[in-house]
């Protein structure tokens, strides 16, 4: 009898000491990947990285809700490479064709350690050139979102 | 430093980390108003809009922030230290914050500061950047050593071309080993007596967005020649080559081009003085009149590195033009105040056209001026809408 309590007691010890060692660990996993300190390069990144931004995404009215980008094809690569350094603000306020867009990314490669993009430099040059085209405008616009308001 | 504890320092230190929810409120962390315009989180970009600059000095609250970095993480005033060397200086030498405030004679500046790019989201075909409107200007009371005379103190040599300027902020990429950003100017400008290394902004310390605990502040130039965070100055035997002195950076085309050329870097010359501007700063534009055709208006007038001499507005999209009242500065590079009463001979929609033209004579464009690859210089007049019901 006593014998069996105190292999019970050793076995429950043991399960508990692994099961403690298990939430730890997993804590400190999650916490690393959580942290993502932007000096980490792509080429430093899992695939599992990738795949839960892409899970993770919610759009609304056509906008990725976190980032603020246009939701289209392409979309996962523009975020996952286009925002590790700066916010995504910086790519929605401009608007350039192909080759204008072309140049920002020779421009932050060679001189912003902007890393080779591989084959993802097409993906991402058709996702801005379709999204972040050039509007035509004229030499100066019609003043615009004007809000009226009274004033005497 | 005066009447800003380190706590205080220390507890506004943690702009660039993400809270758990990835939010931060500019507003609050900044101590903006609440109608600045957030242009980018990261790195941080807000602009005023044109009626809230309508304070002869303007408050921090509504000064605008161009960071092209992070903001330093740890500012340990104890041992903050400038720097001062370079080629072309006689000695080294390092200097606490404490005998830069004992041992030189302080002086105080109204200083218009200008982004480059300001008004750059109006060219076409559009430019990179962030696409700052009207409100990336300001001009605030800055008070500081004179450049001169740590210059002098230092000792120049007869070769010296350039000042480079080295702060505490970090590149976006977080590798260690590069700067954000790395200007300066010319020693002629650096030994104008308004060129200040400035420990305080509007009698108060600076605001660690705005470069806390020093800033190199060279009024009438592009605001990126005044180095935020700053810990080190050379000079330099040659054109400064730091971070953003080439390429496309805070440089224009040397000779006119068409719009959407491509321009080599060795045609493009580095922006020095800003060009003459101003700003309608009340009222605010949309204003509907309801029977009252009288309006009193007024705003600012600067012209980089001249006084402005004359300030005109239309309301007829410039067919004509009429003058409005113009104050002289307080002292060289501030914006100079102006102001006129406009009448609105009938009833409709209006415009408000403003226009100053500096001493040597030349005037703002009605439309958008040259072309440029960054979209540097944008001075054309300023408009505001106008109801008459
Ligand atoms: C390794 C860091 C890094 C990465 C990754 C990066 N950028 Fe940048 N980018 C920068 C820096 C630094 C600037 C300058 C920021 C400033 O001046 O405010 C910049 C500026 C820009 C600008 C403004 C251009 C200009 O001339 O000021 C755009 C647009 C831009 N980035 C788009 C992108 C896109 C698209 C991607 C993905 C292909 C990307 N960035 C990835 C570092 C990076």
């Amino acid at each position: 009898m006593k014998k069996n309590l105190h292999k019970i007691l050793k076995y429950l010890f043991n399960i508990t000491f692994f099961l403690f060692f298990v939430v730890v660990t997993l804590l400190g996993i999650t916490l690393f990947l959580h942290h993502k300190p932007t000096w980490r390069l792509s080429s430093e990144v899992t695939k599992e990285e990738k795949s839960t931004e892409q899970e993770n995404r919610v759009a609304v009215d056509g906008k990725d809700i976190k980032t603020g980008l246009l939701d289209d094809k392409g979309i996962e690569v523009v975020i996952f490479n286009c925002t590790r350094c700066h916010s995504a603000k910086l790519i929605t306020q401009n608007r350039a064709n192909r080759q204008g867009w072309l140049a920002m990314i020779r421009w932050m490669q060679s001189s912003q350690n902007l890393w080779d993009l591989g084959e993802n430099e097409k993906i991402i040059l058709d996702y801005l050139e379709k999204n972040y085209a050039p509007e035509k405008q004229g030499r100066r616009k019609n003043l615009s979102n004007i809000e009226w308001y009274k004033l005497d | 430093m005066t009447g800003f504890g380190l706590d205080a320092v220390y507890g506004a230190l943690m702009p660039e980390g993400e809270d758990f929810l990835g939010i931060q409120d500019p507003y609050e962390l900044f101590q903006k108003h609440e109608d600045m315009v957030l242009l980018n989180d990261k790195p941080w970009n807000m602009e005023a809009q044109a009626h809230l600059l309508n304070d002869y000095v303007t408050p921090a609250s509504k000064m605008f922030i161009r960071n092209n970095g992070l903001i330093p993480q740890k500012i340990d005033l104890e041992n903050w230290q400038l720097t001062i060397d370079g080629e072309s200086a006689i000695t080294q030498k390092k200097y606490s914050l404490a005998d830069l405030k004992n041992n030189f004679e302080p002086y105080t500046y109204h200083l218009t500061l200008e982004c480059g790019g300001n008004g750059r989201s109006e060219f076409n075909p559009p430019a990179k950047g962030n696409q700052w409107t009207v409100g990336a200007v300001s001009c605030a009371k800055w008070t500081g050593v004179r450049l001169r005379d740590l210059l002098e103190d230092v000792g120049v040599k007869s070769d010296a071309v350039y000042i480079g300027y080295y702060g505490e902020d970090s590149h976006l990429s977080g590798d260690p080993s590069k700067k954000p950003i790395s200007r300066g100017v010319p020693i002629t400008k650096a030994m104008l007596e308004e060129t200040l290394v400035a420990y305080q902004m509007n009698g108060e310390d600076i605001p660690l967005v705005h470069g806390f605990p020093l800033r190199l502040v060279a009024g009438g130039w592009p605001a990126s020649a005044s180095g935020k965070w700053l810990t080190r100055l050379s000079i330099r035997n040659k054109v400064h080559d730091g971070a953003k002195m080439g390429g496309a950076s805070y440089r224009v085309p040397c000779k006119p081009v068409a719009p959407g050329a491509k321009v080599l870097d060795e045609n493009m010359c580095i922006i020095e003085s800003m060009p003459v501007k101003s700003l309608i700063t009340y009222p605010k534009t949309g204003a509907i009149l309801s029977g009252n055709k009288n309006l009193k208006i007024n705003g600012h007038a600067w012209a980089g590195e001249l006084p402005v001499k004359q300030m005109e507005y239309s309301i007829d999209f410039g067919a004509t033009w009429h003058l409005c009242k113009l104050k002289q500065p307080t002292n060289r590079l501030a914006w100079q105040q102006w102001d006129v009463e406009v009448n609105f001979p009938q009833k409709g929609y209006y415009e408000v056209w403003a226009k100053a033209t500096d001493s040597s004579g030349v005037s703002q464009p009605t439309i958008l001026p040259g072309w440029n690859p960054k979209g540097y210089l944008n001075n054309a007049c300023h408009r505001i809408a106008i109801q008459v019901s």
